[in-house]
């Protein structure tokens, strides 16, 4: 009988337990909502370097992105028929030919700051950062390192960074014909400024 | 059972901790979602034009399309013409892309000396996605074509209005994929002057056009319009009298700023009058021109950057 009760008592404590601990597992997850930043507005650009009459650029203003300042996880979703050109054809043939987006409609990016330690998002300054992830481009996922910089001002957290894509590696094939307008590798700009997402 | 405890504690914490992992991008994608946009197909086709006749497409806003569009003479003409080769008739146009949704364009032709002006407007475009998203894209054209060669008969009266003709169609588009687009072409054609008493001054037609992409920068077209058996004034044909119903097949290859066209037609016009009503080459007796467009787009006004 006591035996009986003690495991009893044993097992409602290890009950207790589990839930205290499933209660904190949440609130661990909780907790991480709360230190989501986010954009809808973040800007990427681009231009091939290749001396052409007609400069092959693009900006797009919709790009996606969050942040979160606890676990420095790193997510950018670009959809690719948000970057213009100033030429129409140019943004067709983009579209159509090289990047494909009825079938690839979107770029993402999947990482995290390498170095999140020295970030402090409560402090003024602007802290350089290394970002490693997944790039998905074309339908093809590449794992990238790129450097950037986190900037706090006033409460406010931006991101900027500079890099450079291999066409080559996201299967993004020039012909001939064009090789000489277009670069083999496009220089990319990413520059967001997020707001605590609510 | 401290194990088991151990065991569930661990769990519960890799379960956090996946889920949060996850749960920024699958969050991002939530957003994302919230505000999806309408979007409008683009790319039907590669150029304004699918042989002879328009295309959906129009040139966009600001952009001046120059387009020299060629014909030899017939296939079946034999060596001694180089099988057509030796003969040529041409058509010189500009295309200039007003808005997004409306284009006009003037050209000449070396066929019965012929100028020509159109306007071309999207009156739906198809797209899906969000609100109101269309199946289908349509557009009108109107085109007024003017023959300036000398008068036949100097001596009675003529009429500077007996040079002019009007075309009026409508197209009805569908990008199904990327691989396949369909067009329909209703058409209306007035001519003010035809030579025959019985020869009807307004003619209908249905014409049906479509590509196949072979690749990205090539593909395969096709394009017949069918004379309909409709007269409005009776005793009057529906059709002028020696004539064929126009067949094309061709290709367009692009080439960054060029598209190229190479086809065969039964045509020798390229006015809508021209290989709509008087199309004399029976295409399946060898009547065939080998012939090309060339469309060089240059952006005279740029787009306005989004900032």
């Amino acid at each position: 009988m006591d035996q009986f009760r003690i495991t009893k008592q044993l097992k409602l404590m290890t009950m207790k337990k589990i839930i205290f601990l499933s209660f904190f597992a949440a609130l661990a997850v909780l907790s991480n909502a709360q230190n989501v930043q986010m954009t809808k507005t973040g800007k990427i650009s681009f231009y091939s370097r290749a001396k052409a009459i007609e400069k092959v650029e693009a900006d797009n203003n919709e790009v996606s992105s969050m942040l979160n300042t606890q676990t420095g996880q790193f997510v950018f979703a670009v959809l690719i028929k948000g970057f213009h050109f100033s030429s129409a054809l140019m943004e067709e043939h983009f579209n159509e030919n090289y990047l494909e987006s009825n079938k690839f409609p979107k770029s993402t990016f999947n990482g995290k700051i390498s170095d999140l330690s020295a970030i402090n998002f409560t402090k003024d300054g602007v802290y350089a950062i290394t970002v490693d992830g997944d790039m998905t481009m074309h339908g093809v996922t590449k794992k990238v390192s790129t450097p950037g910089s986190i900037t706090v001002k006033a409460g406010k957290i931006a991101a900027f960074s500079k890099f450079n894509v291999k066409l080559k590696d996201y299967n993004i094939t020039v012909p001939s014909l064009v090789a000489d307008k277009i670069s083999e590798e496009i220089d990319v700009t990413v520059d967001c400024k997020y707001e605590p997402k609510s | 059972m401290k194990n088991l405890l151990l065991i569930l504690v661990a769990f519960c914490f890799s379960i956090s901790k996946v889920f949060a992992q996850d749960d920024l991008m699958k969050m991002l994608e939530d957003e994302t979602k919230k505000d999806k946009k309408k979007e409008f197909a683009t790319a039907t086709f590669k150029t304004s034009r699918l042989i002879n006749g328009h295309s959906i497409e129009n040139a966009a806003a600001g952009v001046l399309d120059f387009k020299i569009s060629h014909r030899f003479g017939m296939v079946n003409k034999g060596g001694y013409e180089m099988f057509g080769l030796d003969q040529a008739t041409m058509r010189i146009g500009l295309d200039y892309g007003i808005s997004n949704r409306l284009m006009v364009g003037v050209g000449r032709s070396t066929f019965q000396k012929q100028y020509d002006a159109f306007g071309k407007f999207k009156i739906l475009r198809q797209s899906h996605g969000g609100k109101g998203s269309s199946p289908l894209s349509i557009s009108a054209v109107s085109t007024v074509m003017l023959k300036t060669l000398k008068w036949e008969d100097p001596t009675r009266k003529n009429y500077y209005t007996s040079r002019l003709s009007f075309a009026n169609q409508l197209i009805f588009a569908r990008k199904f994929n990327e691989g396949f687009s369909l067009q329909l072409m209703p058409s209306f054609i007035h001519n003010n002057l035809v030579q025959g008493s019985t020869d009807p001054n307004d003619i209908f037609a249905l014409g049906v056009g479509g590509r196949i992409k072979l690749t990205k920068r090539l593909s395969f077209n096709a394009e017949y319009y069918h004379v309909l058996p409709i007269s409005v004034v009776e005793g009057e044909g529906y059709m002028i009298p020696g004539t064929k119903n126009s067949l094309a097949l061709g290709f367009d290859i692009e080439t960054g700023g060029h598209v190229f066209q190479l086809h065969f037609t039964n045509s020798t016009g390229m006015t809508e009058r021209n290989f709509i009503t008087e199309t004399t080459g029976d295409f399946f007796k060898g009547d065939i021109h080998f012939g090309f467009n060339v469309s060089r787009v240059f952006t005279i006004k740029e787009k306005r950057k989004k900032k």
